[in-house]
């Protein structure tokens, strides 16, 4: 991103390009707060002896969030922000995946081949491509995890036609 | 009954075979996970809080404690031996730990964190047993408003004093707060910022939060990394003990860390990693081997890890007399409680004392474990060390689901370990703390609720909160604790605190 060598200089020089990316963080922070105020405005205020109620917190909540938008907005535009090392996005991409492949999986599939599937696209995302092998070592880690959190420590950990197989 | 008698009721408590195990299992999983890299004591507490689920209370804060002794001791070893920390708290002793193994003293530096550790940990844990009784007698005149502001101070100790920007300390604080405000109002039952889907009714769970932030969080942004960084264990060559030359150079830096990390802990001023680095400079200025700091200096591992033992002791102390979390470790371990009905603070102390002095008994038991477990076995753990990378994250990602699961085998709940997952992902790669949103989340209601009762008692007259002296003057250390650092980092002298920065742990 910013690997040209001027970025090296403090910023107290006052050269630093605006960081496009720490800027979008401001709006999203104003956003939240927005949803903050919006949902405490429509939250009934009991009637008490004092004003105070349930909207109170999440009023100032939503005010200081509006305060950090606007400065973060300011300190985006000066460059403050810390220098960031490139990303690789494919690894992070293989992890949500398996995240993702888990969620979906989980009640049709059951635990073992749902976690075998993250412990795989996991390890793919770390570099170790051979899904042929990632995927029967996460199913039969997953399994040994499920007997011994499910069958002895009685978590209840949803079983699908493997866990069946055996149980 | 004074502290004496207490402890030793307590020391016939920890002493049960039972209890015995669950301390033995905490320092022996808190050792591992602080070994290895990308889990800290946080997330290992977050994980195992849904499978303690239907222990004994007793037993599982006995291990949780444990967990997080064994953190502080097994970070060391990473730091040392791969130059990468195990834990935050051990950022400062890889500068000189890791020298002094490349250099062939890997033994020696091992031996010196391991017995400094336990030094601290001894005398820490000591010091907690007798400053807790009075601060529980000193709370017990505090009123609602004299509890918020505490919470206040702790909430800006725990993001804007410390760390690289006030700014987004504070953001990550203020992400919290907004979160704890997610759920059932818990004084007029009204539901806030739920739209109407039943499972945030309850709010969103402490585990599932902290799990999401660190375990995934942190394993995207390895990931994300990519092979940037290659990893070379040290060999511990050599004797693992230390000559009688190590022995006089660190029993000095022991003691003093010992005194720097415990009040530090204690006081809602900031995790181990802001103790350790005060000891590094102590040590570096009152060392008569100058020349050897940056290259291996003994005392440089002494100190630290001494310094960062010792102030997870004394963490414990507002945790266990006050109710307040000031480390995210912490943090969790107040959902901890909360899980199993107990409030710290105060009242505990009167109500469960076989608890509370058991708890802090088992601390001085786990202490000796860990002393045996990290010098004769300390091969062991650095094997630990040699797991490859690909299946070290993928296991780490399975047992963090685990628990989720564990405790709601909800799609739901596994989406939000995913959002919550990239949200720490992303706040890691733009610099945002982590510790500040999880204890924005527990800590919240809390505050909101003192505070809430504060205005009630007072008709809603905002002035009142600062009427009382113990208040005022908390409320100003709060003011000064983001005043001071961002005066300090406008006239460019920030660095010293970025040095502070991170406070996972």
């Amino acid at each position: 991103m910013s690997e040209v060598p001027s970025s090296h200089v403090p910023s107290s020089h006052g050269k630093r390009r605006p960081d496009r990316a720490a800027l979008a963080i401001a709006p999203v922070l104003f956003i939240l707060a927005g949803i903050i105020w919006w949902d405490a405005g429509r939250l009934a205020e009991m009637s008490n002896y004092s004003r105070i109620g349930p909207a109170t917190v999440p009023h100032v909540v939503a005010i200081g969030l509006a305060l950090l938008a606007i400065w973060t907005g300011f300190e985006a535009w000066r460059g403050d922000f810390p220098e960031r090392e490139p990303i690789e996005v494919q690894p992070v991409v293989m992890i949500v995946a398996g995240l993702a492949g888990q969620m979906l999986l989980l009640k049709a599939a059951g635990f073992s081949i749902a976690t075998g599937v993250l412990f795989a696209l996991t390890a793919f995302g770390f570099g170790r491509r051979k899904l042929w092998i990632s995927l029967p070592i996460g199913i039969v880690f997953s399994f040994v995890v499920y007997i011994i959190f499910g069958r002895f420590l009685q978590l209840s950990l949803p079983a699908g036609p493997l866990e069946h197989l055996f149980f | 009954m004074g502290t004496f008698e207490f402890l030793l009721q307590g020391i016939l408590i920890a002493a049960q075979p039972m209890n015995l195990l669950y301390a033995l299992i905490g320092v022996t999983l808190g050792t591992a996970v602080g070994v290895l890299p990308g889990i800290g004591p946080a997330l290992t507490v977050a994980l195992l809080l849904p499978v303690t689920y239907k222990l004994d209370p007793a037993g599982s804060l006995i291990m949780f404690a444990g967990i997080y002794y064994g953190g502080m001791y097994g970070g060391s070893t990473t730091s040392i031996l791969l130059n990468t920390p195990g834990e935050s708290a051990s950022v400062v002793t890889a500068l000189e730990g890791n020298k002094m193994a490349r250099a062939g003293r890997g033994g020696p530096a091992l031996a010196t964190a391991a017995i400094g550790s336990f030094v601290a940990g001894l005398i820490a844990t000591l010091g907690l047993a007798f400053i807790a009784p009075f601060v529980v007698k000193f709370a017990l005149s505090f009123g609602p408003r004299e509890y918020f502001a505490l919470m206040v101070l702790a909430f800006v100790t725990v993001s804007a004093a410390f760390g690289d920007s006030t700014l987004r300390g504070l953001t990550a604080l203020f992400v919290g707060l907004g979160l704890a405000i997610i759920g059932i109002d818990q004084q007029t039952g009204q539901a806030r910022l739920s739209f109407g889907i039943p499972d945030l009714l309850d709010g969103i769970e402490v585990t599932t939060l902290a799990v999401a932030m660190f375990a995934i969080g942190e394993t995207l942004f390895v990931a994300c990394q990519g092979d940037r960084i290659p990893d070379k264990v040290e060999a511990v060559k050599g004797s693992v003990w230390m000559s009688a030359q190590d022995w006089a150079r660190s029993w000095k830096p022991w003691l003093r860390g010992t005194f720097i990390g415990f009040p530090i802990g204690a006081m809602p001023a900031g995790g181990a990693d802001i103790a350790s680095f005060l000891s590094y400079s102590t040590e570096k200025q009152f060392s008569r081997h100058k020349e050897e700091f940056g290259k291996g200096a003994i005392e440089g591992v002494a100190g630290p890890e001494a310094a960062n033992n010792a102030s997870a002791a004394g963490t414990l102390v507002p945790l266990l007399s006050l109710g307040l979390p000031t480390t995210a470790t912490a943090a969790i371990m107040l959902a901890g409680f909360q899980q199993y009905g107990l409030q710290p603070g105060p009242l505990l102390f009167a109500t469960n004392p076989q608890l509370v002095w058991g708890l802090i008994a088992s601390l001085l038991i786990a202490n000796f474990m860990l002393l045996v477990l990290n010098l004769p076995l300390i091969g062991l753990w650095v094997k630990l060390l040699t797991i490859p990378k690909p299946w070290l994250y993928a296991g780490i990602l399975l047992f963090a689901t685990l628990g989720t699961i564990g405790a709601n085998p909800s799609v739901f709940e596994l989406g939000m370990l995913l959002v919550f997952g990239l949200l720490g992902f992303a706040m890691r790669i733009f610099g945002y703390p982590i510790a500040p949103v999880v204890v924005g989340l527990i800590l919240g209601p809390m505050a909101e609720q003192q505070l809430r009762r504060a205005l009630a008692i007072s008709q809603g007259d905002v002035t009142t909160l600062f009427m009382s002296p113990i208040a005022a003057v908390l409320f100003a250390l709060a003011f000064l604790a983001v005043a001071v650092p961002l005066v300090l980092r406008a006239r460019g002298k920030g660095e010293v605190l970025s040095q502070f920065a991170a406070n996972e742990d």
